[in-house]
């Protein structure tokens, strides 16, 4: 318990050094962020479709809204623990780490969560920019605005404990990268990065509405533009919520058994 | 013991396979979803871009697998002062650090590239003409050797901002905007992507030319271009050579 009590008081800190950090390597930040560019080429393949006429419910504005949603959401729930921990693990690096009275993965999300103020500072001025002129109307009363950060938050978390648990199986395998490209492609292909979800077949939908995939950026997306109705919100953030709990177990899981043979490898 | 570490590649060839096959299926399920069935868009049918596609496919097996590989070598290089060595050998430096490492998995990616070319066509129904693929072969060579000027004035760069290896990712994730055909962009974008930095060159003229509709006057403009960049790379590489100072001093 007294651990618990000093970790939280630790966190502000580690929050401030991760600023810090996020600051002094804000031009290399810069350029990784722009590398995201996937969203505009969708958005220019669905623009292009959608100028004769609309697919579904969407119109070309609406897939304006959707893409640069979709953009924003990933840059600002985005992590990148799985290459710090493969690296680390691989290089011997974790050892200095584990020396910390802080627990790892712990550090990581201070890490994580401190660059977020700076990636906001480019992402959120685009998005409201690319909704309002599209015709589009920011969700505004105070129990959206609340569901919305909520499920943000929730889909950073489920993407931090997921990107952490795969990058901790380093510690069994050579070939965890493999394993997270797998993730990965399954995570664009279901989670509405590469297309809405609804306009899949109805029971591909089905089935992305039950895996995690959407939680981690369609559902804060369908939130930001309008798409979803409270009831839908509701549930969603239900079946959010019991993801982020199943993945931080997991998460935690993984990681008592592995670090365990990493102390065996130090000998 | 090279035994086992060749059972050990053989099984990363393999999965590194699988992985390309999934990330080239991948890029066209959207495709499928928004075109397939539609009447065409901007003048491509669902089929066309497929011819898009592959020679995107292409491109991206070639970049990744002998361009990309190479030009992180050299920064490298830069980076730990290692250049001087190959500065010394008795060759033309450009052709060295171009030719540094290769990724041989990446052949898995042309299998796909030219399989995606099959099968587009085999669904139109049609077999390309000789002099139609002679030409669209020609533009390809083109497109690589375009890419790769563009990679080498990065990688001069590097002599002066040495911390850059993102920036490869930068032109890579540039390069996606190439899977579809440049048409589908609208005014400054599309004059971007033709003129300043040539993806429709690279992709969409190739597929064009494959089939059968790409003008003469625009065939030999791109080769022309191309020649350009090619000289402007290679000028901006001596330039940037003469400014490298090694690691010590």
């Amino acid at each position: 318990m007294l651990r618990r009590v000093k970790v939280l008081r630790a966190y502000p800190t580690l929050l401030r050094v991760g600023f810090a950090g996020a600051v002094a390597y804000r031009a290399e930040m810069l350029v990784w962020m722009l590398t995201m560019t996937m969203p505009l080429v969708s958005l220019a393949l669905w623009s292009a479709v959608s100028a004769a006429a609309p697919v579904g419910r969407f119109g070309q504005r609406d897939f304006v809204a959707y893409f640069l949603a979709t953009l924003v959401v990933r840059q600002l729930t985005g992590s990148w623990v799985v290459w710090e921990l493969i690296q680390e693990i691989k290089s011997g690096a974790l050892a200095s780490r584990l020396l910390k009275p802080i627990h790892p993965l712990v550090a990581y999300s201070a890490e994580n969560i401190a660059a977020i103020p700076m990636r906001a500072l480019l992402a959120i001025p685009m998005a409201i920019i690319g909704i309002v002129s599209g015709g589009g109307k920011l969700p505004h009363d105070p129990p959206l605005v609340a569901a919305l950060f909520l499920s943000l938050f929730a889909a950073w978390f489920i993407t931090f404990c997921v990107m952490a648990m795969i990058g901790t199986l380093s510690f069994f395998m050579e070939s965890s990268y493999s394993i997270f490209e797998i993730w990965l492609a399954c995570f664009m292909l279901l989670s509405g990065y590469l297309l809405p979800l609804e306009l899949f077949p109805e029971w591909v939908r089905r089935v992305t509405y039950a895996l995690p995939f959407r939680y981690m950026l369609s559902f804060p997306v369908e939130i930001l533009i309008g798409l979803a109705s409270p009831a839908e919100i509701a549930r969603g953030l239900l079946v959010q919520g019991s993801y982020c709990v199943g993945s931080c177990l997991a998460a935690i899981v993984v990681w008592r058994v592995g670090v365990r043979r990493f102390g065996a490898f130090g000998g | 013991m090279s035994l086992t570490l060749g059972a050990q590649y053989r099984w990363d060839f393999l999965v590194q396979g699988a992985l390309s096959v999934v990330w080239n299926a991948l890029g066209i399920v959207p495709l499928y979803v928004a075109l397939h069935g539609r009447p065409p868009v901007a003048g491509w049918s669902y089929e066309q871009v497929l011819v898009v596609v592959g020679w995107f496919t292409l491109l991206k097996a070639v970049l990744d697998g002998a361009i990309n590989p190479s030009l992180t070598a050299v920064v490298d290089h830069i980076r730990k002062g290692t250049l001087d060595f190959v500065l010394m050998k008795p060759a033309d430096a450009q052709f060295l650090v171009s030719t540094a490492k290769f990724e041989p998995w990446r052949v898995v990616d042309l299998v796909a590239g030219a399989g995606i070319l099959v099968w587009a066509f085999h669904l139109m129904g049609v077999v390309p003409r000789a002099a139609d693929v002679v030409v669209s072969t020609a533009l390809l060579l083109v497109a690589v050797a375009v890419l790769y000027s563009i990679w080498i004035v990065v990688v001069a760069a590097a002599f002066w901002v040495v911390r850059l290896d993102n920036l490869s990712y930068l032109l890579s994730s540039l390069l996606d905007f190439g899977r579809w055909p440049v048409s589908i962009f609208k005014g400054f974008v599309r004059l971007l992507f033709t003129i300043v930095i040539p993806i429709a060159l690279m992709t969409t003229y190739p597929a064009e030319a494959l089939l059968g509709r790409l003008a003469f006057r625009t065939a030999a403009l791109g080769i022309v271009g191309s020649l350009v960049f090619a000289l402007v790379g290679r000028l901006v590489w001596t330039r940037a050579i003469g400014r490298y100072t090694s690691a010590s001093s």
